[in-house]
Formats: structure tokens, sequence, C-alpha cells
């Protein structure tokens, strides 16, 4: 029988699994960390600060425009240590398989894997597989954690935002979650709307390296701008102001949005971030940031305050001014 | 965006609250019947750039919240049938019921299906034969002509297994009842829009002839609401009720002539039951004679009895007569994940609207 699918006994640990290994995996990844194939990666001490982070991509459909489920298992991982300024170097790779599920389109994913962790210059250096009977997974989970160093003098956390400080956003909001939602329905577009799934590590580096004084990044993914705002300004004990007029949005985003009663300040981004940082730095790192291709849309879109601690006002396109709350209730299931 | 970003213009919008502010010279209690209105007021902010003296107060639409309680019951029996299909609106999955609610029963493997038009019931019904498909229709006006032609095709197509369980209601009844119980001082309705495009003027002349209150159909954007609330202060201060549209891209005076003549075709008026209202006179309707085999209510069900939450404000909130802030439910115990009355399910229920915007 040919080997088009994938079996229980792929994840046994017997012969199947070892090909799997041998003939898909390795000839992707294999690097110094990952090739004595013993039970842990060997990783040296780094002099250091070290950021270590885990995330779980269950996203449905697996492909979607602008990507698949293993570019997102990359970039997400990848966007969680950056977010905290490391420079991401390691990452692990777990996949649980449901039964039956095609290798062909394992391969891609794998290669898609590949091809992303290049991109963002971090190694795989441990992994591992499970195939688990028909309908007790839904085609593909995988697991990443991920290393990064953290630069002697980087300090970036969700409470240090300060009063005055500008907010500044790398682009479009809601392309990630618009992508998937119109793939799974079937929506059509005019121009083609694409998933915002990118590694930011690049641009987070340069952003770093002429403005060491941003105070805190976030990326806003499930919940969107408006929740991650809400989480910063509580851990920092500030207020915010957002201006509406100013926030990126792109035409299909917003019309699909106003159809289905979404808001595109709580979709989800995957190549998406906020970066804090003192009013005098502000314009600086903007043009630092349009100066890169992931971030040629940036914008200012508001500031801190002292007053309304712990809230976020969102001054309106018409000029009046509500409250921007987090999100409550999913908007949708499955987005990562 | 075309057509919309013409219509959320700041410049414009300074405009029109200054022509507000201009002709506004008394205090006066507007009611926004239509929940896609309140959405609007709260998400652009407007109630805060009206002069102080004018007070907004949010009416009784949304279809989803006024949905009684027994009607809930009665889909959650059917649902518990094994041969049948539930097919309804996602907004409904969450509304409490006595002691249930449909996202519930679906966790437990009951068949239940969102659908997004009346038109997928029948695909539904199409491809399974062997069990009896029921679409649990709700709706305004706006609606109704929808659910109309799936029943006309139901019946054109032959399909024996679809079935429907009809919870309309109608607009103008509802607000007869409201402008007749005197609990609040109403200066002006702003209508709505959508339903105004099936229905045109002519239902609504008794609020201004009967009541001599001035009304203007309005559309959703927040300088459509601006406009028809200028419009509306015009009308009071010159004292000149009468039933203006300001959505004029939508609404035509004579409305919909061929979507009420579907909904003529197939049903026939009959008193609504609302929740938290009670009944209301002709603001519902019931099957034709020719149609009443797809009527849902046939079915012999054992209906659970009826329970709702004592405390739960919702009633008095569809009628304006209490804000959510006045519920002591309200982001306490009642919440979006854990709605205990219909209005924090919808996010045109007002009490939802109240909780994801207001803030004091």
């Amino acid at each position: 029988m040919p080997e088009d699918k994938i079996l229980l006994a792929h994840g046994s640990g017997g012969k199947l699994s070892h090909d799997l290994i041998q003939k898909l995996f390795l000839p992707l990844f294999l690097n110094p960390f990952l090739e004595p194939l013993d039970d842990s990666a060997e990783i040296p001490n780094q002099k250091e600060r070290l950021a270590f982070t885990t995330d779980s991509y269950v996203i449905n459909p697996l492909f979607f425009p602008g990507g698949n489920i293993g570019r997102l298992a990359v970039c997400g991982t990848v966007n969680d240590l950056s977010m905290k300024g490391a420079i991401p170097s390691y990452l692990s790779l777990s996949l649980i398989i449901e039964e039956g599920f095609s290798i062909e389109l394992l391969k891609k994913i794998i290669s898609s894997i590949h091809i992303t962790a290049e991109e963002a210059g971090v190694k795989i250096v441990t992994g591992d597989t499970k195939v688990v009977e028909h309908g007790a997974a839904d085609q593909l989970f995988i697991n990443t954690a991920g290393i990064g160093s953290i630069k002697e003098g980087t300090k970036l956390s969700g409470k240090n935002a300060r009063p005055g400080d500008g907010i500044l956003l790398n682009g479009h909001l809601g392309d990630h979650e618009m992508a998937v939602l119109s793939q799974r329905e079937g929506f059509k577009f005019q121009e083609e709307l694409k998933s915002d799934c990118a590694p930011l590590n690049d641009l987070v580096r340069k952003m770093l390296d002429v403005c060491p004084a941003i105070r805190c990044m976030r990326d806003p993914t499930r919940g969107g701008l408006a929740t991650t705002l809400n989480e910063i300004a509580s851990m920092s004990n500030v207020g915010m102001v957002i201006e509406e007029e100013k926030i990126p949005v792109r035409e299909s985003v917003r019309g699909i949005s106003e159809l289905l009663g979404l808001d595109p300040l709580y979709l989800a981004n995957e190549g998406k971030l906020i970066a804090i940082c003192p009013p005098d730095v502000e314009n600086h790192l903007l043009d630092t940031m349009k100066a890169h291709p992931l971030g040629k849309d940036a914008q200012i879109i508001g500031r801190v305050t002292e007053e309304n601690a712990k809230k976020v006002v969102l001054k309106t396109l018409i000029g009046g001014h509500r409250i921007l709350d987090m999100l409550t209730g999913g908007q949708y299931p499955r987005i990562c | 965006m075309k057509f919309v970003d013409e219509f959320r213009n700041q410049e414009i919008a300074k405009g029109l609250i200054e022509k507000i502010k201009e002709v506004s010279t008394r205090p006066i209690q507007l009611m926004e019947v239509c929940g896609t209105h309140t959405v609007s007021i709260f998400r652009y902010g407007i109630r805060g750039l009206l002069p102080e003296q004018i007070r907004l107060i949010s009416g009784p639409g949304c279809p989803v919240c006024v949905t009684p309680n027994s009607d809930i019951d009665f889909a959650i029996a059917l649902c518990r049938q094994k041969d049948v299909i539930l097919t309804t609106f996602g907004d409904m999955m969450k509304v409490p019921g006595s002691t249930s609610n449909l996202q519930k029963e679906k966790a437990e493997g009951k068949d239940i299906r969102i659908i997004y038009s009346s038109l997928e019931a029948l695909r539904t019904a199409k491809e399974n034969p062997g069990k009896k498909v029921v679409f649990f229709a709700i709706g305004f006006e706006t609606t109704s002509p929808t659910i109309a032609v799936a029943i006309l095709r139901t019946k054109e197509m032959g399909i024996p297994n679809l079935f429907f369980l009809n919870s309309q209601k109608r607009i103008p009844p509802a607000l007869f009842a409201l402008l007749q119980s005197t609990q609040i001082k109403i200066d002006g309705l702003i209508l709505p829009g959508h339903v105004s495009a099936i229905l045109g003027t002519a239902p609504y002349q008794f609020i201004s002839k009967e009541f001599s209150i001035p009304a203007v159909i309005t559309g959703f954007e927040p300088l459509d609401i601006l406009q028809g609330i200028w419009m509306l202060v015009r009308q009071i201060e010159k004292n000149r009720p009468e039933i203006e549209i300001q959505y004029k891209r939508i609404v035509k005076k004579e409305g919909n002539p061929l979507a009420m003549e579907k909904i003529e075709v197939v049903f026939e008026k009959a008193d609504g039951h609302w929740r938290g209202i009670g009944r209301i006179p002709e603001s519902g309707y019931r099957f034709k004679e020719a149609f009443q085999a797809m009527d849902a209510r046939v079915f012999k069900v054992e209906v659970e009895p009826l329970k709702e939450h004592p405390e739960c404000l919702c009633g008095e909130v569809l009628q304006g007569i209490k804000t959510p802030l006045e519920c002591r439910l309200f982001k306490k115990v009642c919440h979006p994940e854990n709605p205990i009355g219909p209005c924090m399910v919808s996010i045109e229920g007002t009490c939802h609207t109240y909780f994801k915007f207001y803030q004091p």
C-alpha cells in the first residue's frame, strides 16, 4: 500500500516514525543542535538573559491566504519572543497528527516551517510527533516553544507605559482573522485579502537599535488591538486615548466587518505589533518602522494618559468618545 | 469605503451638531426604536456630542431580545426530538429559555445548525429527507419577506420535511402599545431604517396623528442619526408632528410593495408575545390556512414549565422605562458570557450595548 496517509504507526516510535524523521524532518531542519537526535537538545549557556515561550496552533483551515498552520507556528512563537525584545534562536516543534492525514499536505506544512524558520533566522532544535486515532484531533495541531536572548539594557514590559508616551502600530488591522474567516466561509473580495502572518524579529531588532528607550511591545493577536491596549493600560495603571481615524484598516476588512457586525479593533493579527515609547523619540521610531517592509503603513495611533487609569478611550471618526473595552465572548474560534 | 465614509465625516458631524444646538430650546427625550441605532449611537459616542437637554432612550427593536421565553422553550423541546434538525440564526443560540438554551442543547449532541439565510433551511431539508427540519423564524418586517419566500418555495418544491417555528414580530403595533402606556414621556421617535424600507410611511401615521409625536425614519450611519435627530428637534420645536424620512437613499414613502405582498400571501396578523412586555394585539403573524401544514407548532412536544429570572429587567429595558444600569443583575451576574436576559445576548440588545460601550 502506498504511504500517502499518516498511520498510527507513524507516531509509534518504530520503523515508520524513524522513516518520517529521516526522510521528512531531518533533510530540512538539520543543524548541529538537532543532529545528535538525543532526547534533549544541548544548547550552549549564554551570558544574556533568556526569554522562553510556548504556544499551540489549532487553526482551521490549515491553509489560508497568506500562510498555513506551519508558518503560523513559527511566526507566533518568534513574535512572542520578539515582544520581550529577545533575539529568537531556538524552537521546538511538536506535532499532533490525526490518523489518515495526507503526507503530501504534511510535507507542504513542514516545508513552510523550514522556510519561515530560515526567514526568521531560528533553528528547530528538538521535536516530537504523535499520531492519534481518527476523530481524536482535527487533522493537525502544532506546538512550538522558543528561546531567545535579551540584550543588556533592553527592558520591555507591559508595566512600563507612562503618561505622555506615544502608541505606535506597524500596519493594517484584522487581515489575519478576516483572511481565515473568508477562507472558511467562502467570502470573495475584489482585492485579495491575505493573512499578515510574518516573523517580526527583524523589525523589532531595528526598532530597538535606533530606540532602546521603547517601553513596551505587544503583538495584538487574539482579542485584537482593543484587548491588547487594555492589558497594557491595566498593567501600567495608565489611561490611553486612541484616534479611530489614525488606525489603518483595509477596505475589504472594513467592508466584511460591517456586514458581519465585527469590529476590526478586536480582530486577530499575526504580523502586527504595538510599541509604546517616550514622546521625544516617537517620530524617529515611526520613521524606522516605515523604512521596514513590515512597518511601511505604521502610524502613531494615540497616547498614554494619566486620566482614565486602566481604561482605553477611543476618539471616534465623528469626534465622539467612547470606552474601548476588552473583547468579551469570542468573535470566532480556532483562528490561530 | 465608498458609500460609508461619506456618512462618517467629522466636519459634517460638527456642522449637524451645531444645527441641532441652534434649534434645540428645551429638554426632550427621543427614543431610538431599533437596536442597530443604539449600537451606532454608542459606537460613535453620539450621546456625548449632543446638547445635554437632548436625552436618547433605547427602545424595543431587537428581534432576538423580544422572542418570548415560551418560544425558546418550545424550540428546545423540538430539538430534543430524535428526528428533528433545528436551524436558526446564530444570535438565538445563547438566548436563555426557562432552564436551558440552544447552545447547551447543541453541546449535549442535539442537531442544531446555525444558518445565515432562511433559504439555507430548504437545502438542509432536501439533504436530510429522513429528518424533520425546523427553522426557528424570528425577525421584524425586514426579515419576514425572506421567510415568506422560503415558505412559498418550500410549497412550490414540495419539500415535505421542512417546518417553521414562527416567532416574527411587527413593529408598528408594538410602537402603538408603547405610546399608549404612558409610563415614559417620549417627545420624538427615531424610526428604524430597514424595517421602514419594507413598510414605507403609511403604517406609522398614527404616531403623529393620534399621539402628536414627531417621528423620523433614520439611517444607521452616524451622520444619518445626527441628521435624523436634527429633523426631530426641528419638528418638536415647531410643534408640527409628522412622519419624515431622513434615510431617503433606501426608504421610499410607499415602502416595498412586492415584499409586503409576499408576507400577506403567507401570513395573517395575529397577537404577538414580546418577552418581558407580554401580548400585544396584531404584533405578530400566524400562517394562513394554505400553509398551516408547515407550522412547527403542530408538533406534540413536552415543553417545560415557564420560568423567568425574577430580577431580570429586560421587559422594562425594552420599553425604555429602565436602563440596564438600574438592573441589579447587570455586569454582576448578567454579562455576555452568562446572559440572564435576552438583551444581554444579541449584539444589538440594549444591555449588551451598554455592557460593551458604556462606562460612567
